[in-house]
């Protein structure tokens, strides 16, 4: 076997959880690994690798994409959210509030890219309906099966953050 | 999973892609969304020793009008497709194939001129872009010119793209008259890909039935086929139960699919003509609520 060619690392900077970062990463680097080894941020989890089952998805300039499928070279200059970058001055995210509420989860692995998809749904669409919901969560695989508290949990963080607005509080 | 090393530049222009094309010639592949390429390189299907981003280029993303078409940047990603309100008004049945692609996130992603340069036969683009005749933006540094979906898709994974040419725009003639489209798919359970999908452009003339039609079915070859039968029997027609369903019925007239472990070649050729069915009563659908 030969070795493969080396090409020239390329300098990123971005911005992430608020904080300016910048790096000399190998082209081939996707970005979930960047995340995890570079920044050391291991929220977003590596499970399928294949882009199907969205436990690595994080906020990429405001939207949900799943870091296994990009580069990290590709997010240059941009802005990412992921799981850590979530609360506030030690108060949760009312997703992350809805998954405790609720008991969104069995042994854990999905749940930092059900809590972002779920944060970016609840963004774009702040009263979901249940079909709504569960068609958000297409891209994200529970492989406990849990899918009916974590339906229930987005529904808990919607009303919470509904309410938290001072609107009206709708009980479901 | 690691795809090869490659080396990555990101290009600044089109002008600049269409050069470092040229100058990579075969070893060099375009990056737009990377929805296809990336998990193509992660297996080692595809090791590019160059990578040409064009994700940074400005100007290849959005939809417009010029003049007598619609025009939609290749960058465009599928949720910004699926939710722009120029395609939903005169093309709802482009916005409904973009919303049932991959997933979410995939859709926040994926672009419309990946899908269409990638040119999967189960993909839902290249589908509803042939019953809607687009043109396709091809320029290279001599030249730029269209070619329609018609001539564009060839064969699996293969199209009329030269390797020193980039898709820059998707471009969408609209209708004359009155007239609607859909799209209706049979996903595979567990790849969400197609595996028979519908897509249609219905003309109606002035008594409400069909002036003309266009119809095109995805998963019974190695690229969207045109049910040219279908098309036929909708032609001066009234949009009555009797004459869907029988136009309905000819959708996989001269197909010969492959049939593989989740569907047999009978099933995806019967398929076809319910979905085809389900396109066509969607489109008459829309006329009425017009």
């Amino acid at each position: 076997m030969t070795a493969e060619a080396q090409y020239a690392p390329v300098p990123i900077s971005l911005t992430v959880n608020g904080a300016r970062r910048e790096a000399v990463v190998e082209p081939r680097t996707l970005l979930i690994y960047f995340l995890r080894e570079n920044l050391g941020l291991t929220g977003a989890h590596v499970g399928c690798d294949t882009s199907q089952c969205g436990a690595c998805t994080i906020l990429l300039n405001g939207r949900a994409v799943k870091s296994c499928t990009l580069f990290a070279v590709q997010a240059n200059d941009a802005k990412i959210t992921t799981v850590e970058g979530l609360a506030r001055d030690g108060t949760m995210h009312p997703v992350q509030e809805g998954f405790r509420e609720k008991h969104g989860l069995q042994c854990g692995y999905c749940t930092p890219g059900m809590v972002m998809t779920a944060v970016y749904l609840l963004e774009t669409n702040p009263d979901p309906t249940e079909d709504e919901i569960k068609h958000a969560l297409e891209g994200n695989i529970c492989r406990c099966t849990g899918y009916i508290n974590i339906v229930e949990s987005i529904k808990w963080a919607a009303d919470k953050t509904r309410q938290d607005k001072g609107g009206k509080h709708v009980s479901r | 999973m690691f795809p090869a090393s490659f080396e990555y530049v990101a290009a600044r222009s089109v002008k600049e892609a269409i050069e470092l094309l040229t100058q990579h010639g075969e070893e060099a592949k375009l990056l737009a969304g990377g929805h296809s390429l990336i998990p193509a390189m992660k297996l080692r299907l595809v090791s590019p020793r160059t990578l040409i981003d064009l994700g940074r280029i400005p100007g290849l993303s959005g939809v417009r009008m010029d003049g007598k078409s619609l025009v939609i940047g290749a960058l465009t990603v599928h949720t910004d497709v699926a939710s722009s309100d120029l395609v939903r008004r005169d093309f709802s049945g482009l916005a409904e194939a973009a919303s049932v692609i991959g997933d979410l996130q995939v859709r926040n992603r994926g672009t419309i001129g990946g899908s269409v340069a990638h040119a999967d036969p189960a993909a839902d683009l290249p589908v509803i872009l042939t019953a809607l005749d687009a043109s396709f933006i091809l320029q290279s540094a001599s030249a730029n010119r269209s070619v329609g979906a018609q001539d564009f898709f060839l064969d699996y994974y293969t199209t009329a793209l030269a390797p020193n040419e980039v898709l820059t725009e998707i471009r969408l003639p609209l209708p004359t008259g009155a007239a609607a489209t859909a799209y209706a798919k049979l996903p595979h359970p567990a790849s969400g890909y197609v595996v028979v999908s519908a897509g249609v452009l219905i003309e109606f003339n002035s008594a409400g039935g069909c002036a003309s039609a266009r119809v095109a079915i995805g998963g019974l070859g190695n690229r969207p086929t045109r049910a040219l039968a279908s098309e036929a029997a909708l032609r001066g027609q009234p949009l009555t139960a009797s004459v869907i369903a029988a136009a309905a019925a000819k959708a996989a007239e001269g197909t010969d699919p492959d049939g593989d472990i989740y569907a047999s070649a009978e099933y995806k050729r019967h398929v076809a003509t319910v979905y085809t069915r389900k396109a066509i009563e969607v489109a008459v659908g829309a006329r009425h609520q017009a």
